[in-house]
């Protein structure tokens, strides 16, 4: 398990190749966040961040079968089409590999203290980010169960 | 009782200092009375930690409800909503 919080840029295909070297993983599902639009600043907490990062993937391996899993997400500044944040998680079947790595991601929008900054301000956190999340206890064995 | 508080992001902005190390009164014991206690400062500290404003908080780098209780030497921080990912 692998939690960064970096001011650099990663190599998504390397992580991924990463995670598929145990014979057990039949499926990788990864994520790459990208900036869109516009440049943007990414304050954080340092020290809590990576132990939210923890308790998230924690709180994942707890739900499904994660075999393995790296979060990265970087902060400072970024311009338009920079990637900037990365979930990959292994597993035995695509399923859990799937819904894990976007409960992790939800959960990443909402609990781990990042914060934004465009250059007209601060970003305002969206409702919507509070219900992906907020899915996952309501019907935590249903990964299926979107929002509308 | 002495506790290290910190603010982070637009807060930070709006108070102008990102922490300080703070002596509580007595029977200030959870954040929630914490936060009352720097609104009781008055001008921007009233304006960004008002009642209605949302404001999170933690307690030694982990989420924490406004009825968490606080010690001498912990670790206190308001932020805004995260916005990450």
């Amino acid at each position: 398990m692998k939690v960064s919080v970096q001011a650099q840029d990663f190599d998504a295909g390397a992580e991924i190749r990463a995670l598929s070297r145990d014979p057990k993983v039949g499926a990788v599902a990864s994520f790459v966040g990208v900036v869109r639009e516009v440049g943007m600043t990414l304050e954080h907490y340092p020290g809590m961040t990576e132990r939210a990062l923890q308790r998230i993937v924690d709180e994942a391996r707890g739900r499904w079968q994660v075999a393995d899993c790296t979060v990265i997400q970087r902060v400072g500044a970024l311009r338009p089409t920079e990637q900037i944040v990365l979930v990959v998680v292994a597993s035995s079947h695509r399923g859990d590999a799937f819904a894990a790595c976007e409960f992790i991601m939800d959960y990443l929008k909402t609990q781990a203290p990042f914060w934004k900054k465009e250059a007209a301000g601060w970003v305002e956190a969206r409702a919507a980010d509070d219900k992906a999340a907020e899915r996952w206890s309501a019907r935590e064995d249903e990964p299926r169960n979107r929002m509308k | 009782m002495k506790v290290k508080v910190l603010y982070f992001a637009a807060l930070r902005e709006q108070l102008g200092t990102a922490g300080e190390e703070i002596e509580l009164p007595s029977g200030v014991g959870t954040v929630a009375a914490l936060r009352a206690h720097l609104r009781g400062r008055g001008g921007a500290w009233q304006a960004a930690l008002a009642e209605g404003k949302l404001v999170r908080m933690a307690v030694n780098q982990d989420m924490a409800k406004p009825s968490a209780a606080i010690k001498a030497g912990d670790e206190v921080a308001f932020f805004p909503p995260v916005t990450g990912g």
